[in-house]
């Protein structure tokens, strides 16, 4: 017979009888009654009317029995508190009991009675129980404490059982200790500041023991509180990263995932060059990916941590692509998952795999999944740019299947390929727009509304494919109707003749029968730009747009930080931080990874030296602007055209569109004002405003010194001081110094002649061997007069670049022979590339763009300049003088960059992105050039430029 | 930490039976379950993790039931998962199925393992060996006095009581390995790994200490043996009864083993051996008229060695009908419920290879929905036969007694998650 009976008396009157049955003198009918108790309660009827009846069969030596009682009393102490007095006496009695198991049994369910007047009579048991000779019972008790400070917390202060609860972390008995360890762990959490949890070296060196011998879930214990530990130092870090280590081959995934946080968090102190460290970077992927071999649900948590780790440290799993292909049984939260890594994990080397098997997902049914893989193929595309045509090949085969969503998906991520890769992959274009009569998302329509406008000239019925549009507008949804209205507004700049009609559709209907306020706002400020000064519209709307970065979900870095000391808990699987979604927590102290105690800051290979992964913690790139930064652009904000109705944003992204806006305004006033002589200036115009509040002073003064030398004029290009290219003992007492410069556009060879011998020198003659830029003497050498001994002469020798070329090593060394009435001398010399640069070398914006682009970015060279400390604007001002031509400055996450262009005298483009942090004097330089090995004498020169 | 509540429902989402371990959460939060599962069910994303307010669940399903974990706090959601697959683990042990009613059978057994698996949320003992020395079905029929808590429960040794007794002393040691296969369309393998396991049956006397030998790579690097016949493990999970540090420092795999049936470790190896049974299959679909299958199998595998109940699984549409087969060898099956067909082949010896063709008519209607293209899966067994290598070199053992004890091994090969996407 099994316990099902119990559960089928459905009768009226059964309280009653029930009642009946409890006080029955025979034991064994009370325990029946006391089973169809509880058997009514689990089924969830109200039997809380039979409390004292119940409370009577307490008193029996029955253990089945008495625990059916307690689990009564469990239930409905809180509902009838008074009553619950009536089992006080019995618990006190049973704590006292011979046999541990019934003193553990009473003592626990008195923790779980959450009446107060029954707490205070718990004091005295509980702790006679923490002190208990059984560990059973102490166990039981050390979670007592927890439970008994939820309830009145004062009450376990008061009593000293905290102290106790301590004592016990250093008990003989592994499983007291782990459940002391989490009382005290779940007691800290609720009193964030009550500093319970005290860890030092020495009650650490007793966790680390203790989690050698306890079970399974004591070691999560231990685990999740060694995790909030802070080492002392590098030292210490690795010692316990060393003992916890082991633990990542339990075969429980829980105790993997706790260990996983610890080293996680904890290597984060080791320094990177030590041979430990990649030791434990190695012994990190084999349990990760063995975990993707649990049960599903445990699975899903291991790829959201998994995900955090990637972005954390993607070296750890970059060679385990293959096993986050998905598989066709996969739950779809687990396929969903994986695709996510599988794209973070893409690289050159794996892309190829990865589209083979995008595509794959791509034609299966599920449809989230499906989207998601189109998308990841879109994101692919703009990661690994060696992919790109590949993907958009892939992209355009699932647009002829012509699945509805796969096209919609498709059309979003061309979109975003299109920005990231401009003039590249257009012609598809046509392609896409048979497809504008299946599109029926919000998103897929305003992507497909975006190229059309953005690329309306190449489009010869965009007017109509617009148009169309534009009958529904209102049951369009806004970000439709936003799309729509940018996309009219630049067709009609590039084809005003042919579109007036429909500008002025859109605006009246934007402006006129929208209730909507962005639209509304957005409609006037185009019909107004649009009315005042259609070049300034032009400017503004067909701005260059910033280029999209090629992970745009990633965790802000300081978020991913505070996750990574979560690892294992929902907020880890939320992404979330916890206070984001547990109640009570606003005060708690956000984790954070402890800072690193080595001195070697250098990241391991180029690869890691993308944002987030290599950056030191205290120092993380910042997503959103520091204070200062802010200040910085709004200063910029307020120094532009008095029209800017942008106000201050709080994004990154959103300020870099307000400040693009205005830059191309301010470009565009400029070029107006262009006939007071300023064309020259072109962008640098707005140079000399102080731009940065955290320049140095020096770079400030310097400014100033600028501005006083007046907008527009020369401040003369640097020159070398003189060297000694041919000292006296090698030419018979002549000694020849010199140095190049760039004067009025013409390349002058200064050179100092000085007689140091005894006899006087006549007869001077110069020649040039041949060089790698034609340089050749224009005039013949004129000295003066005969050089007397111990007498110095100066001369300035014009060049030319039309003489014979040979490519020299270096390039830029130049062999001279200079003859006099004695002898024929050979010298080299090495001259400054600057004195190569043009005055005409500055490029259009357009062209700028599309030539670097087009280089390949093999031909990229990157410099760091170090101790340089300039502000953005006196480096542009600087380099000017130099020919050195800045054409837009762009203020990305803080930095400045500085977009750079410079033109040799035989006609070769150098391009140049010039990266300022402000108040950092470390500039990074990247150059692109179609002969790269120039690259290396253009960085001379920008030090020799900028430093002196 | 972990969970406020524990509850088990029916596929109704009606509540079984539940615990409130901390008082928390508000327990009539768990009827906001099933509806919100099922709201997430018709959006197609389910996930085992569900949230209301500031209450979250976490879920699990077994046969009929729902096993739900409820929390208000950043509850460690991996301990949460693995504590609720110990439950099933336990109460299947103690119940021989889980199942709804076995849950009410045996509901005050079930009360009284919910208070001893877990307190305020902190899981404790979940050996289930050891707590039916002192939580039994016949709990009746004990009287207090004789019952105690057995030692066991708070030992650093918590998965073996004292004083077992056997008249032979034996042990018995699986070595079990899956192969894990992707294939993709073009016949190219994605993905292959052996999962291992090393099962043991222990009827030993005592306390004995064990110590297992295997010719793992790693070790014989370490004594500096010739690594010829050894194997890389590329991560190898334990039982919690081996000393992880002992491991950990010097390889060896020593222990005290829990009495009876147990999983003593499990590898994974990332070995790129050649798959055993290799399928290649053309799938040619005549729309409204026909489906054409022909499969050919091939063993790859020794000679010497024979595959057993050899089952190969291919997809066919859902709309398929008058199925006709023909094998060389085995029979072929048309299971529509799976719009699979199943082709058996009782023995299947190493190196030879078999063809099956199979053939289907198709209605001349489309059917509207779409249908994925699941995976041609393979399962068999080989005996006698470790695909990886692996052997167990020696198995000590010492009691204080000093008894004679005898291992005895098995080796055997099997299919793991074994797939072959197909072209169609």
């Amino acid at each position: 017979m099994t316990d099902s009976k119990y559960f089928t008396t459905t009768k009226k009157g059964e309280i009653f009888e029930l009642k009946a049955e409890l006080n029955s003198d025979k034991k064994e009918k009370k325990k029946e009654a006391v089973k169809k108790v509880i058997a009514s309660m689990t089924v969830g009827k109200d039997v809380s009317a039979l409390f004292p009846d119940v409370v009577n069969c307490m008193q029996t030596d029955n253990l089945e029995l008495k625990k059916l009682v307690y689990l009564y009393l469990m239930n409905y102490a809180k509902s009838q508190p008074d009553m619950a007095i009536m089992a006080v006496n019995t618990f006190v009695k049973d704590c006292e009991d011979p046999n541990p198991l019934i003193r553990a049994l009473a003592v626990r369910t008195m923790g779980c009675i959450r009446v107060d007047k029954i707490t205070e009579y718990l004091c005295e048991p509980l702790r006679k129980c923490l002190k208990d000779e059984d560990p059973y019972v102490r166990k039981t008790a050390a979670v007592c404490v927890a439970k008994l400070h939820d309830i009145n917390a004062q009450l376990v202060e008061d009593q000293g059982f905290l102290d106790t609860l301590k004592d016990l972390i250093s008990d003989s008995n592994p499983m007291v200790v782990a459940n002391a360890v989490a009382a005290l762990s779940e007691i800290a959490e609720s009193h964030p500041n009550s500093n319970l949890l005290d860890l030092n070296p020495q009650s650490i060196n007793k966790l680390l023991t203790a989690l050698n011998e306890c079970t399974e879930w004591g070691q999560i214990f231990i685990l999740d509180c060694l995790a909030n530990y802070t080492p002392r130092d590098d030292r210490e870090s690795q010692s316990i990263c060393e003992r916890v280590t082991p633990r990542l081959s339990h075969a429980n995934s829980a105790v993997v995932l706790s260990a996983v946080k610890v080293l996680m968090k904890f290597m984060e102190m080791l320094p990177k060059d030590l041979d430990y460290y990649g030791t434990l970077l190695k012994k990190l992927a084999p349990p990760l990916v063995t975990l993707l071999s649990a049960e599903p649900e445990l699975q899903y948590v291991a790829l959201r941590n998994i995900n955090l780790i990637v972005q954390k440290r993607p070296e750890i799993l970059k060679h385990e692509m293959k096993v986050f292909f998905v598989k066709y049984n996969d739950p779809i939260y687990i396929k969903l998952e994986k695709l996510d890594i599988m794209i973070r994990l893409a690289s050159q080397a794996n892309i190829a795999q990865v589209l083979a098997e995008l595509k794959e997902y791509a034609t299966e049914v599920d449809v989230d999944f499906v989207r998601k893989a189109v998308r990841a193929i879109g994101r692919c595309a703009i990661k690994v740019e060696q992919s790109a045509e590949r993907c958009v090949s892939t992209l355009l085969d699932l647009i002829q299947t012509k699945v509805n969503y796969v096209v919609q998906e498709a059309i979003v991520v061309i979109k975003d390929i299109f920005r990231k890769y401009p003039n590249k992959y257009e012609s598809v274009i046509a392609t896409l727009c048979e497809n504008l009569d299946s599109l029926d998302e919000p998103e897929a329509r305003a992507a497909m509304i975006w190229i059309v406008g953005e690329y309306a000239e190449r489009i010869d019925n965009a007017d109509e494919l617009l148009e169309s549009f534009l009958e529904g507008f209102h049951d369009e949804s806004t970000q439709v109707q936003l799309q729509l209205l940018t996309a009219i507004v630049k067709l009609f700049l590039k084809k005003p003749t042919e579109t007036q009609e429909l500008v002025q559709q859109v605006l009246s209907l934007a402006t006129q029968d929208s209730d909507n306020p962005d639209l509304r706002d957005r409609g006037y400020i185009y019909w107004r730009l649009l009315s005042t000064d259609p070049v300034a519209a032009k400017e503004v709307v067909l701005a260059e747009k910033p280029l999209i970065s090629e992970e745009t979900d990633l965790i802000e870095p300081t978020l991913l930080d505070e996750l990574i000391c979560h690892i294992g808990t929902l907020a880890s699987v939320y992404h979330k931080p916890p206070n984001a979604f547990v109640e009570g927590s606003r005060g708690v102290q956000h984790k954070r990874l402890p800072p690193r105690t080595g001195s070697n800051e250098s990241p391991e290979s180029p690869e890691l030296a993308q944002p987030a992964a290599a950056q030191p913690v205290d120092q993380p790139p910042a997503v959103i602007p520091s204070q200062g930064d802010l200040l910085g652009d709004l200063l910029n904000l307020d120094l532009g055209p008095p029209t800017s109705g942008g106000t201050p944003a709080i994004t990154s992204a959103m300020q870099m569109g307000a400040m693009d806006l205005l830059g191309g305004g301010l470009d565009s006033l400029v070029m107006q004002g262009g006939a007071g002589g300023r064309q020259e200036t072109g962008f640098g115009g707005p140079a000399v405003m102080p731009s940065s509040l955290n320049a140095p002073v020096g770079g400030g003064l310097g400014d100033l010194f600028d501005l006083g030398s007046g907008v527009g004029m020369p401040t003369g290009s640097y020159v070398v001081p003189k060297t000694v290219w041919l000292p006296a003992m090698k030419a018979k007492g002549l000694e020849i110094s010199g140095t190049f410069a760039r004067r009025m556009g013409t390349i002058q060879m200064d050179v100092t002649f000085t007689n140091k011998a005894m006899q006087i020198m006549t007869d001077f003659a110069i020649q040039f061997n041949r060089n790698s830029f034609g340089l050749s003497p224009a005039a013949p050498l004129q000295l003066a007069t005969p050089l007397s001994p111990n007498q110095t002469i100066e001369v300035s020798l014009p060049l030319s670049t039309v003489g014979p070329v040979m490519k020299m090593d270096p390039l830029n060394n130049l062999q001279v022979a200079v003859k006099n009435n004695i002898d024929v001398f050979y010298f080299s010399s090495l001259y400054p590339i600057n004195i190569l640069f043009v005055e005409d070398g500055k490029m259009e914006r357009q062209v700028f763009l599309a030539t670097w682009k087009d280089i390949p970015s093999d031909n990229e060279a990157q410099f760091q300049i170090k101790d340089c400390h300039l502000n953005s604007d006196a480096v542009s001002n600087k380099l000017q003088s130099n020919n050195i031509f800045t054409i837009a400055k762009r203020n990305v996450e803080g930095q400045d960059m500085l977009y750079q262009s410079m033109k040799l005298t035989n006609g070769i483009w150098i391009l140049a992105e010039l990266r300022i942090q402000p108040g950092s004097p470390n500039f990074t330089l990247s150059l692109k050039c179609r002969a790269p090995e120039i690259s290396q004498f253009v960085l001379q020169s920008y030090e020799a430029v900028l430093k002196n | 930490m972990s969970a406020s509540a524990v509850f088990i429902l029916d596929m109704k989402g009606k509540v079984l039976i539940s615990r409130n371990y901390k008082g928390d959460v508000d327990t009539t939060e768990i009827d906001h379950f099933l509806p919100l599962l099922m709201q997430q069910e018709e959006e197609g994303l389910t996930c085992p993790l569900l949230s209301r307010g500031k209450v979250h669940f976490l879920w699990i399903k077994h046969s009929n039931l729902y096993l739900v974990a409820l929390t208000m706090k950043n509850s460690n959601a991996s301990l949460v998962y693995s504590f609720l697959y110990k439950l099933v683990e336990v109460f299947t042990e103690y119940f021989k199925e889980l199942e709804e009613e076995s849950i009410q059978d045996n509901f005050v057994v079930v009360y009284e393992l919910l208070d001893e698996l877990m307190d305020f949320g902190f899981p404790q003992t979940t050996d289930s060996q050891i707590l039916q020395e002192y939580i039994t079905q016949e709990g009746n029929k004990l009287e207090v006095t004789k019952l105690r808590v057995p030692n066991t429960v708070t030992n650093a040794v918590s998965w073996r009581s004292e004083g077992i007794k056997y008249k032979k002393n034996e042990v018995f040691i699986d070595v079990i390995e899956s192969v894990n296969l992707l294939v993709n369309a073009n016949g190219n393998v994605l993905s292959s790994d052996i999962v291992g396991s090393v099962k043991l049956k222990v009827m030993l006397s005592g306390m004995p200490e064990l110590r297992l030998g295997l010719n793992d790579r790693v070790l014989f690097g370490l004594t500096g043996r010739d690594k010829g016949k050894s194997v890389v493990m590329e991560d190898v999970k334990f039982h919690q009864c081996v000393r992880l540090s002992r491991f950990e420092n010097d390889r060896t795999i020593s222990f005290i083993p829990p009495d009876g049936d147990s999983e003593l470790m499990s590898y994974r190896i990332n070995a790129h051996v050649k798959p055993l049974i290799w399928i290649e299959s053309v799938i040619e679909k005549f729309s409204h008229s026909r489906v054409e299958i022909m499969v050919k199998a091939k063993g790859q595998f020794k000679k010497q060695s024979v595959a057993n109940s050899v089952q190969i699984s291919v997809p066919v549409p859902s709309d398929v009908d008058s199925p006709r087969f023909k094998t060389s060898v085995g029979s072929a099956k048309y299971v529509p419920e799976k719009n699979v067909v199943i082709w058996t082949i009782k023995s299947f010896p190493g190196g030879k290879e078999f063809l099956m063709r199979a053939h289907f008519g198709l209605p001349s209607v489309d059917k509207d929905e779409l249908e994925g293209r699941p995976p041609i899966t393979v399962k068999f067994e080989i005996p006698y036969f470790t695909v990886s290598g692996i052997q167990v070199r020696y198995m000590k053992i010492i009691e204080k007694s000093g008894y004679q004890a005898l291992p005895w091994v098995r080796y055997i090969t099997q299919s793991g998650d074994y797939q072959l996407r197909t072209n169609s």
